[in-house]
Order: C-alpha cells, then sequence, then structure tokens
C-alpha cells in the first residue's frame, strides 16, 4: 500500500468519525440536558403533582390545569389547522395551475412560514381576541396557534401530494374518475402518510410553544379547568416559564418536573404518530 | 382515407378551428367506430400532431406505429379527452365516437372516458388497493355495488384480462404485490370492468417481458371479440402480429393508414418503407 493510498483511507475514516460525532452531539446534549431535569424533578413527580392545580404552596402545586389546557389547545388546533391545511394544500397542487394567484399564495405560506411566533401572538390578539371579540379564550388560544402551524401543513401535505405519481391520477381519470373521485380515492390515500407527519410536527410545536399563548392572554395562574371554547385557559409551557421566574427554589424543582412531563408527552406523540404512520406506509408500496 | 370528400353535410359539429372556416367540413364515415378528421394537437406552441384523418373500424386492432416523439400517445389520448388533461395541451378538429362529436360541449369527458378505457405504458395499479379494489374502482367511483355483484364483475373482468386463474385465491391482496405482467393484465382488467367499447392500449408492453408480452398479446386477440382496441406501439413486429390495421406517424403527420399486411409488405410511402425496414427510428 502506498503512503498515499495511506492517506487517502486515514482521510476516510477520520471524515466518517467526524459525521457521527456530529451525529450524536445533539442525542448528548438532550441526555444531559434530560438527567439534569431528572434530577431536579427528583421528588416532584408524583400522581400528586400531576393531579394538583396551581397553587402558591411549591410542594402542593401540580399542572393539571396546564396539562388539560394543552390537550384541548392541541385538539382544538390539529381540528382547525389540518383540514385548512390539507385543503389549501389540494387546491395549490391538485386545482391551481401555473397562476399568479398560486404564485401569490405559494409566496404568503413560504413568508408565515418564517414570522417568529410572538408576531403570531400580536396577531391573535389583534384579530381573534379584540375583532372577533373571543376574548382571552381557548378558541382564540387554538386560533393563534392553528395560524401558526398552518404553513407547516400545508408544505409538509403539498410534499406528500407531489409524490403521488401523476400516471396513478391518470389511471383514475381513464377510467371515468372526476377530479374529486381522483383525490378521495386514489391521491389522498397515497398521500396520507406524509400529511400525517405534517400533522405530527405541527401538534408537536403547538404542544411546546408559549409565547404567542401569553400574549393571547392565556392565565399562568389558574385553579379550575377550562369548561367550554370560551373558557380563560392555561397550558403546561406557560406553566413551566411562570414556576422558572419564581425566586424560591422549590418552584424551580415544580419546573423541572413540568419539563419532564412535557418531554414525556412530546415523545409519547411523536412515537404514537411515527408508529401509526409506518403501518400506513407498508401498505402501499409501489 | 375512408372519407367521402364529395358530399358536403353542414349540420355536423365542430370544434371551431381557424382552418375549418375557409373549408365545408367533410361528412362522416358511418361505418367507423371513431372517426378523426384534421385533428391538431400541440403543447403550449409546440405543435405535435397535423391535420390527422382516420378511421378507426369497430372490433378491430388498429396499430399505430412511428418512431419516438412522432406523436402517436398524444394522438390517443386525443381520443378519449386525457390529452386536455395537461395545462399546456391544445387541440383542434374532430373525433367522433359513433358519430357523435366527443369534443362538443354536451359531452362529459368524464362519462366518454367511461366508453373509452386506456391502458398505459407503465402498469398502474392504484397501490392503496387490493387486486379486487382495483378491478371494482372504476365502478365504486359511480355507484354502490352489491357483495355478490361486485364479485360476479370481479370474476368476469379478470377471466378477459386472463388473469384470473393466476389471482383467485388472493383478490385481497395488493395490487402491487403481483408481477409486472400481472399488473398491466390487471389494469387491463380495471379497464374492461367499467365495459368501455373502445380500448386504447400506450405501448402496454414496452415494460414487460417477452413471455408477459405474449400474454397481452393473446389476450388482445380475445378482446377484438368485443371491443374496438386502439395500440400504440414502437415494436412493428408486435404491430404486425397484433393489428389488423396499421397507421405510420411520422414528426405528428399520419404518413400511411391501411391494412397492416399491406403495411408490412408492400407500403405506398417510401418513408413508410423506410421505417420499416429499420433504415431509421
Amino acid at each position: 500500500m502506498s503512503s498515499f493510498e495511506r492517506k487517502g483511507k486515514w482521510i476516510e475514516s477520520l471524515f466518517r468519525w467526524l459525521c457521527l460525532s456530529a451525529a450524536l452531539l445533539p442525542l448528548g446534549v438532550l441526555l444531559v440536558l434530560l438527567t439534569d431535569m431528572a434530577i431536579d424533578a427528583s421528588g416532584r413527580i408524583s400522581w400528586d403533582f400531576l393531579t394538583s392545580h396551581a397553587s402558591r404552596k411549591p410542594e402542593q402545586a401540580g399542572i393539571l390545569s396546564g396539562m388539560v389546557g394543552s390537550f384541548y389547545l392541541v385538539i382544538l388546533t390539529a381540528g382547525i389547522a389540518l383540514p385548512v391545511g390539507v385543503a389549501s394544500a389540494l387546491y395549490l397542487e391538485e386545482y391551481a395551475g401555473r397562476g399568479r394567484l398560486s404564485n401569490f399564495i405559494e409566496l404568503n405560506i413560504a413568508n408565515l412560514a418564517g414570522v417568529p411566533s410572538i408576531i403570531y401572538g400580536l396577531l391573535g390578539l389583534e384579530i381573534f381576541v379584540r375583532t372577533i371579540g373571543l376574548g382571552r379564550s381557548l378558541l382564540a388560544g387554538a386560533c393563534t396557534m392553528a395560524l401558526l402551524v398552518l404553513p407547516i401543513v400545508i408544505m409538509s401535505s403539498r410534499e406528500a401530494l407531489r409524490t403521488v405519481p401523476s400516471v396513478l391520477r391518470e389511471g383514475a381519470y381513464a377510467l371515468g374518475a372526476t377530479r374529486l373521485q381522483t383525490i378521495r380515492r386514489v391521491v389522498l390515500p397515497m398521500a396520507l402518510p406524509g400529511i400525517l407527519t405534517g400533522a405530527i410536527l405541527s401538534v408537536s410545536r403547538a404542544i411546546g410553544e408559549a409565547a404567542p399563548l401569553i400574549v393571547v392572554g392565556a392565565l399562568a395562574y389558574i385553579t379550575f379547568l377550562p369548561e367550554g371554547l370560551q373558557s380563560p385557559f392555561t397550558v403546561l409551557p406557560i406553566q413551566i416559564f411562570n414556576w422558572v421566574s419564581r425566586p424560591q427554589e422549590a418552584f424551580l424543582a415544580n419546573a423541572a418536573a413540568g419539563g419532564l412531563v412535557l418531554m414525556a408527552t412530546l415523545l409519547v406523540v411523536n412515537g404514537l404518530a411515527i408508529i401509526l404512520r409506518n403501518r400506513l406506509q407498508k401498505r402501499r408500496s409501489w | 382515407m375512408l372519407i367521402d370528400e364529395n358530399i358536403v353535410s353542414p349540420a355536423k359539429i365542430c370544434l371551431e378551428s381557424p382552418r375549418q372556416t375557409s373549408r365545408k367540413p367533410k361528412t362522416p364515415d358511418t361505418t367507423a367506430k371513431l372517426s378523426i378528421e384534421k385533428l391538431c394537437a400541440w403543447f403550449g406552441s409546440h405543435r405535435v400532431l397535423r391535420d390527422i384523418n382516420m378511421a378507426i373500424a369497430p372490433r378491430r386492432v388498429t396499430a399505430v406505429i412511428g418512431p419516438s416523439g412522432c406523436g402517436k400517445s398524444t394522438f390517443i389520448r386525443c381520443l378519449n379527452r386525457m390529452h386536455e388533461i395537461d395545462p399546456q395541451a391544445g387541440m383542434s378538429g374532430c373525433v367522433r365516437l359513433d358519430n357523435q362529436e366527443i369534443y362538443s360541449r354536451s359531452v362529459d369527458p368524464v362519462l366518454l372516458r367511461r366508453r373509452i378505457g386506456m391502458v398505459f405504458q407503465k402498469p398502474n395499479p392504484f397501490p392503496t388497493m387490493s387486486i379486487r379494489e382495483n378491478v371494482l374502482a372504476g365502478l365504486k367511483l359511480t355507484h354502490r355495488l352489491a357483495r355478490t355483484e361486485a364479485h360476479r364483475i370481479v370474476r368476469q373482468a379478470l377471466r378477459r384480462a386472463a388473469l384470473w386463474e393466476e389471482v383467485s385465491d388472493r383478490l385481497d391482496e395488493a395490487g402491487s404485490s403481483l408481477s409486472g405482467g400481472q399488473q398491466q393484465r390487471l389494469c387491463i382488467a380495471r379497464a374492461l370492468a367499467v365495459q368501455p367499447e373502445v380500448l386504447l392500449m400506450d405501448e402496454p408492453c414496452s415494460a414487460l417481458d417477452p413471455i408477459a408480452t405474449a400474454r397481452i398479446e393473446d389476450l388482445i386477440h380475445d378482446l377484438k371479440q368485443t371491443y374496438t382496441i386502439v395500440i400504440v406501439t414502437h415494436n412493428m413486429q408486435q404491430a404486425a402480429r397484433v393489428s389488423d390495421r396499421t397507421a405510420f406517424f411520422l414528426m405528428g403527420e399520419l404518413i400511411e393508414f391501411g391494412d397492416t399486411n399491406q403495411i408490412f409488405t408492400s407500403p405506398k410511402d417510401t418513408r413508410t418503407e423506410d421505417y420499416i425496414t429499420g433504415k431509421f427510428g
């Protein structure tokens, strides 16, 4: 083996290790964070913590209202953002040609994706809370959050629709299918796994986001559960944010415990969705 | 061509085309299943077909041959209005199915495509559907089917497509689990289940091996008892084997159209002769 070749091999393996460590780095940071949080939270994670409302006394405080608020908010957000997002994606991919209108819509979606979340909060405050008059309610929060995740849903749905081969659409047209029938029977079932991926991403984003909801007016301290769409509410990230900003040491432990619960929820949601998506994908190998 | 030049019928409906305003339209040929008159087609500003006149006989196999890019695929896509799906596409001229203009305003392309089925170059069974669902796909779009009725249709369509024996015990498996040749026969069965009158085939064997190709060719022989078949092929031997009449296209023009025997043994046009003897293409 010449020295030149030996040097090539050496660089080859060095590069490989560099890439591997780059891949492991975020994983390591996440692990450190989780352990640190787990240590801080030890002693606070208990059934009582999950089933108690917020309290002035750290040892009695729990995350029930935040968890339930987050749950309702995510369901509502998905309920608003998914139909609107998938329908927009269908319009752009299946109906609109290369026209001025579709260019305009596309430009707007790309812009929306880049808008900071706090701006969405201001937008939600102005439109949903004040102009439409929903008040500082669960519904106003969900509408704001839906706006925030809409670009993600639209872009991932479009990506999914684009992977459906056009020969399948033609096959359906040739059988005498209308455009709607083609979309319903052939295109959407094929695109479903990809659309689901977008739904997962947007739901995880909605679970973790606090900033726009603070602006919209999610309360930080409530000792009741939301009773309806008009009800005031809080969410888990806001609860955590609130605890972190308290001076008492004990509240920091609460914040860590809340963070742990939030992380666990996200992992479970993502895991479930990935399993669902893989099961759907299995049927549509082509 | 088969069209009589002397008789003029002013009552005929035709698409407006700049060329037709000056000349009076010719009378339709009543014996043809499909008659094509002055058909022009283009994508954007690129003209792919010019002035095609053809009469396609019922219950015969008509082959369309020619080198790549000669417009033969576009031609058959004009026959079931699939050409217009492309937003860039344009066409003018007349296509009549049983003497009825298919491009008239009163004809719904969706309903027309149920009368004129199509099989594509690459087998395209719907991957999310089972074999059974694939066969029924076209029918399910329009109406609900009783279970026994559905099964009868599945069996009949698969028998006609010579696939029943191979798949009868696994109708609920995915359509994409079949081999390429079986998939193509499944696509034929899917087209037949809608009970079309005409079957258009766009190079149906180009993605298949010789054995699968032979099976499809046998099938075409059987199907022409019932259906009018137009098959595009780049394979001249195949055209000679399966078709009764052959049309030779070159650069968007119909060069010669006649009995397959005559086209392959004594072509009238030197370009046809050059193509079938392999001088180009």
